[in-house]
């Protein structure tokens, strides 16, 4: 059967490239994971694989094209147990019932994911995940490409190889490659890596459907890995007395303004916050042997998206009213949706909020966004009994959930930072004395 | 009871492997003992190996090349060879180097002891005067001897093996050469330089088993015309002293003369390590099946306290994998991170013309049933090649279709042991073909072959117009 073979996402906010190497003609047979052609996007060139093995009819593009996310590259006939589609898969449950005995013969290489992951673009400052998380060995390669010298540093260094990315031509892993892995381990941006076992065949208690894990699921979760590998994290959880800041707020929402939310107060309220507690607005910067106190206040604001978690940036916080940042925040969020939110605007942040509350729960433990030191997680308020002056009332509470860099941050300075928080939005005109 | 003296580290045997060992564990302030039959360093190599037989060889390439000037109108006349002064010559070569050794050794500190040594325990040798040698570590360098059939012991100096060769006593009219390895073609080729009429017989079907046979063609063609007569699939069934030398029955296809009677035959069917004799089960040491001993990664044997290298601890028996391996070991007792990972070892047959080749050789690639790609640059479109009236050579890399890194180089041509190393150096530090393509390479120089070998897998290379079938 024939198909197209088009060009993946490239990564985030990136919607082409130009082809620099096409390597394969006509007629040509194709494993699946083989390299097809080379795009350069964004400085850095991505290799297209075939997404299964199969035979390559016309060859659509040419050295030189310009080519754009979706456009067909390749014609291609597929060799049957493998194909081009996810969705043809179930095709493969009609066969008959012996399906682990007439299974396809495994591929000589791992199979690869259709979407480029090992020079796909990252952001310049943000986290680097790539040595652990495309190791040496899973291209397919039998022996790390290192000279006699790298190979020995490494023994001296304890790395393994199979760990480090190569930079020189074709992968090949040099000396100043195992230096910067080392210091990346020193300084925590790099993760030994740990290899998963290898998962059941899940077929064998029932239908399952597999898809492409998703550039933006994927983004998020080797930022996740690496943050939760990384940073010993210890969540903070108070009660914020927002009763009369609610009130304070429907009286303002006429309809005129923006749309005034609780996020819109704890953003101003954390960057007060922020200012007072300097660590919480601070990097580690273990390879100097540094805290980064970081004089400006980006806040991240976690937005749920059809596409996953985005993290579009507020700048300046602490120089906006209320006002202005509901305005901003309703603005971005509604980009964020819309897919049209910039991968600058997602970089720079010094602190996160992340506020399920339109969901419910009683709280979380939010993983902090590294490089950041700390995340605050808001759920939903809700009305409880509370003593006052010896009297039982009503009252609306906001649980605060406040994960945080324990290398950092110690527990004291959490509760007090939390603390302050949930003071300003019991009594906002405390914002007045600060901001 | 004899006495007992102490030593940090022992290294038995003093060949290219014990004594690169030895030099550089006392360099890393061990106290180290070396110990050798001989009263100089260098083993079998430096004394009936490597060394004299290459100076051998160089006289046998004066002989010929002069021959061949004849072909550039330069004649001259047949040379006279004074036998006694090529001895006393060849000799004077290997004492030199050795004593180069020895005084290394008394510099470094190194000393070195005239003796047999045996293991009485796993940290004990018992030296032939009877004195006990305890040792912390020791490294077994023993080597490895020339492989004796018994049907070939006749007990008759007409008989020889590859030491009894170098001795050079004279120039047999004719001789037999039992085995086409290595060292049967590198005699023969001296031996048939200086007169002697040579007849090799091998077992197998082409000389030199186990090298690639397109390697090999260029060679097979300038023995067949050097040679008197080369047999192949053919055994030499028996010999027998006769009056005027030794008959041998030779069986297989083609043999149309059974017995023939030579002057001198040079037994020449391989090598065994010399791992009898060395009490290795009282020091609880293993050897395997075919008499090698037992190492790890890091060349040490099951006796924690006992390394083994070079010939003895495994193929190939070759010089420059010993003194490797004998640096590793030693780099090891020092307590460095290091492991026995080679990824290419050079061989070379110093024949003319040379065959050298590198990491993996296309017969390799095929029994693995490993897919390669393969480029072949013959040197009738090198120009040096065909300033020195050898264009019969041939360049092959073997590179990885996936990668294109480079696996495995195989050369035939003047030269090929020297030109070899690059492939060496290319194959460590992971180059492809692509990598060798764009390094400038001299001209005109036979090294331009590797380079255009290289450009060929990547388009047309300069000097070799051919299109490419896939």
């Amino acid at each position: 059967m024939a198909s197209e073979i088009k060009l993946p996402e490239l990564g985030e906010n990136i919607d082409g490239g130009e082809v620099v190497d096409v390597k394969v003609g006509p007629g040509d047979q194709v494993r699946q994971g083989q390299p097809l052609l080379e795009v350069e996007a964004e400085k850095s060139t991505v290799e297209v694989p075939a997404p299964a093995a199969g035979r390559i009819g016309q060859v659509l593009v040419k050295k030189g094209d310009r080519v754009s996310t979706g456009q067909p590259l390749f014609t291609m006939e597929s060799n049957g147990a493998g194909t081009a589609e996810p969705k043809a898969a179930p095709a493969r449950e009609a066969a008959p019932p012996k399906a682990p005995t007439a299974a396809p013969p495994r591929p000589a290489t791992p199979p690869v994911e259709a979407s480029p992951a090992p020079s796909r673009p990252q952001p310049a400052d943000g986290p680097r995940l790539e040595a652990p998380a495309r190791p040496a060995a899973e291209t397919g390669e039998k022996v790390v490409p290192a000279g006699p010298a790298t190979r020995r540093l490494a023994r001296e260094l304890g790395v393994d190889l199979r760990q480090v990315r190569g930079t020189a031509r074709g992968g090949r892993v040099t000396q100043e490659d195992v230096k910067a892995y080392v210091r990346d381990l020193a300084s925590g941006t790099a993760v030994r890596g740990t290899v998963a076992p290898p998962l059941p065949e899940f077929e064998r208690w029932g239908p399952v459907e597999r898809r492409p894990f998703e550039s933006v699921r994927r983004r998020t979760a080797e930022q996740m890995t690496l943050a939760w590998t990384l940073i010993p994290h210890v969540t903070q959880h108070d009660l914020a007395d927002v009763t009369d800041l609610e009130a304070f707020r429907k009286q303002q929402s006429d309809g005129k303004g923006p749309k005034l939310t609780v996020t819109a107060f704890v953003l101003k309220a954390a960057a007060i916050a922020l200012k007072q507690f300097p660590q919480f607005n601070a990097s580690l910067d273990l390879a100097k042997g540094q805290l980064v106190y970081k004089q400006y206040y980006h806040l991240g604001v976690a937005v749920d998206t059809g596409r996953g978690l985005l993290v579009p940036v507020l700048r300046d916080v602490d120089k906006k009213s209320v006002h202005e940042l509901a305005r901003a925040l309703t603005e971005v969020a509604e980009r964020a949706r819309a897919k049209k939110v910039t991968a600058e605007e997602m970089r720079g942040g010094t602190f996160t909020i992340t506020n399920l509350g339109g969901i419910g729960g009683t709280g979380f433990t939010p993983i902090v966004n590294y490089p950041e030191v700390a995340i605050l997680g808001l759920s939903r308020s809700r009305l409880e009994p509370v003593v006052r002056g010896g009297q039982v009332v009503p009252r609306l509470l906001l649980p605060l959930s406040l994960s945080y860099d324990h290398r950092v941050i110690d527990g004291a300075d959490a509760a007090r930072f939390t603390r302050r928080l949930a003071e300003m939005l019991e009594n906002p005109l405390m914002m007045l004395l600060h901001a | 009871m004899a006495d007992t003296t102490e030593t940090e580290l022992v290294v038995i045997g003093a060949g290219p492997g014990g004594y690169a060992a030895a030099f550089l564990a006392a360099d890393r302030g061990l106290q180290v003992t070396l110990i050798d039959a001989n009263p100089k360093p260098g083993g079998v190599c430096l004394h009936v190996g490597c060394i004299p037989s290459k100076a051998l060889l160089h006289v046998a390439r004066l002989i010929t090349d002069a021959r061949e000037a004849d072909g550039w109108g330069i004649h001259f006349v047949r040379p006279g060879i004074d036998l006694a002064v090529l001895r006393a010559r060849k000799e004077k070569v290997t004492d030199t180097l050795a004593s180069h050794l020895a005084k290394s050794c008394k510099d470094r500190k190194v000393a070195y002891l005239q003796t047999r040594a045996a293991f009485a325990d796993p940290q004990t040798l018992q030296l032939a005067d009877g004195q006990w040698l305890r040792f912390k570590d020791c490294i077994v360098a023993t080597g490895s001897s020339p492989t004796r059939l018994p049907a070939f012991d006749l007990d008759s100096p007409r008989v020889l093996d590859s030491t009894g060769a170098m001795r050079l006593d004279d120039i047999p009219p004719s001789l037999l050469i039992v085995g086409g390895g290595y060292i049967g073609l590198e005699m023969g080729t001296v031996y048939a330089a200086l007169g002697s009429k040579v007849t090799v017989v091998e077992l197998t079907g082409g000389l030199l088993p186990g090298v690639d046979p397109d390697l090999v063609r260029p060679l097979a063609a300038r023995l067949g015309s050097l040679f008197q007569k080369i047999y192949l699939n053919t055994k030499v069934a028996r010999i027998e002293a006769v009056d005027n030398g030794i008959r041998a029955t030779l069986e297989g296809q083609g043999v149309t003369e059974p017995q023939v009677t030579f002057d001198k035959v040079l037994v020449a069917v391989g090598r065994r390590p010399n791992s009898r004799d060395l009490g290795l089960e009282k020091a609880g040491v293993e050897i395997d099946a075919k008499g090698f001993v037992r190492v790890d990664e890091r060349r040490r044997t099951s006796n924690m306290h006992v390394y083994a290298i070079g010939d003895v601890a495994g193929e190939p028996m070759l010089a420059h994998k010993a003194s490797h391996e004998g640096k590793v070991a030693v780099e090891v007792i020092t307590g460095e991170p290091v492991v026995w990972e080679p990824r290419a070892i050079p061989a070379v047959v110093f024949t003319d013309p040379e065959i050298a080749w590198c990491g993996l050789t296309e017969t390799e690639a095929r029994q693995q049933n490993r897919a390669v790609k393969v480029a072949r640059f013959h040197w009738a479109a090198s120009g040096r090649a065909t300033t020195l009236g050898r264009s019969d050579g041939l360049t092959k890399l073997l590179v990885d279709p996936e990668s294109d890194r480079l696996l495995g180089m195989g050369l035939v041509g003047p030269g090929a042991g020297e030109l070899i190393a690059e492939g060496v150096l290319a194959i460590e530090m992971a180059a492809t073909a692509r990598d060798i393509a764009l390094t400038i390479h001299p001209h005109p120089t036979l090294s331009e072959t590797i380079m255009e070998s290289a450009e060929s897998l990547h388009g047309l290379a300069t000097h070799l117009y051919k299109v490419r079938k896939s």
